[in-house]
């Protein structure tokens, strides 16, 4: 087609045919290269439409009053009382929220992040292949079980039979039935999947030889995975820590049933709290009027989770970068 | 081993006995996962199995009054049975199933099917084929790492703003769009409200970064000399992706897609937000059987736009009612759904372990 129009002379100097030319081959090419990008430009979309919709609602918005400006961000984050719901004088202090958060994904991790590094040692270091090929799969069962699971054993089981038992019986604290322990506990167990094969990974890419230098000048094999192999794969160990805990602040179903829909600022690990996430699924369940400002402070709550585990995601790619060992 | 001579020397000795400990806590740690798995399963299932024994004076109230719900409380011996699979959920815990909670999550498993497979292996294969090492990808990439790591319940509320409510631009009342396909009317509801459709794309969105990073991983392990091959025998790149590259990464891809369906099946609170927590007593589209497909097939074209339910949401239902029952309905609800990730994540180990010993490149 393009061919015919084209005057003589260009048409001998592209007798060669290995010149760039119109075919319908190459425009197929083309357009099917176009059709393929789109498809991986739609993951920018998606960043975009939540950032988007994020701070359209909550910060700035183009079509109404967004949370931020109603209520001033000073009084957002400092204020101690969480009272949307309150008729004449709702109070907007996201630090109840914040300390339910915490307090769970910090017990989760103080459960979950020294058990997964143990058992990514174990099977680095000491497992033999064939306990790895039963781990393994055990691992990403565990990985794959629905959060909403979680929280049923968490409500139904750790709370009445494991926690009520030690702490209430034996100990005589009171534990409430919606409590944090419990919630923290769950989490803990759900991240012991993302920490342990992360670091696994981590300390397999450290080289055989420095196992054997640290063999060859006395050591034993507690010295050789705690003194060598671990500082030698700290970062990838610091990166899914960090990764887990994120999990463990953006985890929601398990909160949601475990640990209860009472914001409380407390650090009583033994008494119901809502965590950010849980405030979130509390708030749609209801009938929320859109545009009202409890439907405004879902947007402001889940902006802060939003920023909170994205700073936690692009810190734990940061100290992969920054303090990566490389070997030859 | 040869070390037992040097033991004598007592310092030598405490050190190996340090490094016995800790070889056994790390064992321990190992094996905690373990213990966990098979309690929660046990507990479950055992929960699962039996209702609460009445006592005697309810048995004899029941025997008095005959009523229903307590009749049916001393006929059925246990939540999980048949019965179970093919009811409504019901005000009376012995006679609710999860009838409708099965086939929402059927449809839900069918669109996200459809939205994410194509999606999500053309970035993989515009990531790994087509844009060599430039500035895209490197933005795209890391984009897609953050967006793993962005909690589900941010995805439930870009799916309550972008698709059940598409930013209020439809007003209060929203707008329908008809299509006559020649057979049957198609009525797509804008915005989308709490339908199927909603749901799905919501979920497609979160699950969309696992699958591209899946199948990024089979495209890379296809060797390239596959692809010099095919273009020296002159096919262009689509030919040699298309006829080549594609096929030979397929168990791969396959495994990592039906792994993040399985994901995407036990996700709730995304669902949540979307305003999937209904009590429903008919599945979307009136389709409840094979036979009600033939019976009216036009219930294909409704089903998308129609609410639903979906197991794990079902299971979030009966959990946050105060009566015990609904405890035991919630744990066979839980042995149902784990069951079918079970399958789900067998066929995905099967495909992989089946392919992985024939492929030798």
């Amino acid at each position: 087609m393009s061919v015919a129009q084209q005057s003589p002379s260009i048409l001998v100097k592209n007798s060669g045919s290995l010149t760039r030319r119109f075919s319908w081959t190459r425009a197929r090419e083309q357009v099917i290269r176009l059709v393929l990008f789109l498809c991986g430009a739609l993951s920018l979309l998606t960043t975009a439409g939540i950032i988007a919709v994020l701070f359209n609602e909550a910060i700035y918005s183009f079509s109404g009053t967004a949370f931020f400006q109603t209520v001033s961000i000073t009084d957002f984050l400092f204020d101690t009382v969480w009272a949307p719901q309150h008729p004449d004088k709702p109070r907007f202090g996201i630090l109840p929220l914040l300390c339910g958060t915490f307090v769970i994904a910090g017990l989760g991790g103080i459960i979950g992040l020294p058990i997964g590094l143990a058992s990514a040692i174990y099977l680095s270091e000491y497992a033999k292949p064939k306990m790895r090929r039963i781990v393994k799969p055990v691992l990403e069962i565990l990985a794959g079980i629905p959060t909403v699971v979680y929280g049923y054993f968490a409500l139904v089981f750790v709370t009445p039979y494991l926690l009520r038992p030690i702490f209430q019986t034996w100990l005589g604290i009171s534990v409430d039935i919606f409590n944090a322990m419990s919630a923290g506990i769950v989490v803990g167990v759900m991240i012991i999947p993302t920490v342990c094969s992360l670091s696994e990974d981590a300390l397999r890419a450290v080289p055989r030889g420095l196992r054997e230098a640290g063999y060859a000048l006395g050591s034993t094999k507690f010295d050789v995975s705690l003194k060598v192999v671990v500082p030698a794969a700290l970062s990838g160990i610091l990166a899914s820590f960090l990764l887990a805990i994120a999990r463990a602040i953006g985890e929601t179903m398990a909160v949601t049933i475990a640990a209860g829909q009472q914001p409380r600022l407390t650090l009583n690990p033994f008494r119901g709290m809502e965590t950010m996430t849980a405030y979130i699924v509390n708030i749609s369940l209801g009938d929320t009027e859109a545009g009202s400002m409890e439907y405004k402070s879902l947007y402001a709550v889940a902006l802060s989770l939003f920023v909170i585990t994205l700073s936690m995601n692009v810190l734990a790619q940061w100290v992969l970068k920054r303090f990566r060992e490389v070997y030859e | 081993m040869s070390v037992s001579g040097s033991l004598r020397e007592p310092a030598l000795a405490k050190r190996h006995r340090i490094g016995q400990l800790f070889e056994w806590a790390c064992c321990g740690s190992t094996w905690f996962g373990m213990v966990v798995l098979s309690l929660l399963l046990l507990s479950i299932g055992w929960k699962a199995m039996a209702w609460p024994i009445p006592d005697a004076d309810a048995v004899d109230r029941a025997a008095a009054t005959k009523t229903d719900a307590k009749a049916n409380a001393l006929l059925s011996p246990r939540p999980l049975s048949t019965r179970f699979l093919t009811s409504y959920d019901s005000r009376v815990p012995q006679k609710a199933g999860i009838k409708a909670a099965l086939w929402g999550s059927l449809w839900l498993l069918v669109f996200v099917t459809i939205t994410t497979v194509p999606v999500g292996v053309g970035a993989a294969v515009y990531l790994e084929e087509y844009s060599n090492e430039g500035r895209w990808k490197r933005i795209i990439q890391v984009n897609l790492s953050n967006l793993a790591g962005v909690p589900s319940i941010v995805y439930g509320i870009l799916g309550l703003t972008v698709f059940v409510r598409m930013f209020g631009l439809f007003g209060h009342d929203g707008k329908v769009l008809d299509f006559n396909l020649g057979f049957a009317m198609l009525s797509i509801p804008l915005p989308f409200e709490r339908s199927v459709i909603s749901g799905a794309l919501t979920l497609s969105l979160l699950v969309l970064p696992t699958v591209i990073v899946a199948a990024q991983e089979a495209l890379r392990a296809v060797p390239s000399s596959i692809r010099t091959a095919s273009y020296a025998l002159g096919a262009t790149q689509w030919q040699t992706i298309r006829h080549q590259v594609l096929p030979a990464a397929m168990p791969g891809i396959m495994t990592g897609v039906i792994l993040s369906l399985s994901r995407a099946m036990g996700e709730t609170a995304p669902l949540i937000m979307i305003g999937a927590l209904t009590y429903l007593a008919k599945c979307p589209g009136k389709i409840d059987s094979l036979s009600a497909v033939w019976q009216h097939p036009t219930g294909l074209l409704e089903a998308p736009f129609d609410v639903f339910t979906s197991l794990p949401i079902q299971i979030f239902n009966w959990v946050s009612r105060a009566q015990p029952e609904y405890d035991h309905l919630a744990a066979a609800g839980i042995m149902v759904l784990l069951v079918v990730l079970m399958m789900m994540n067998t066929a995905a180990i099967l495909i992989r372990n089946r392919f992985q010993r024939r492929t030798q490149w």
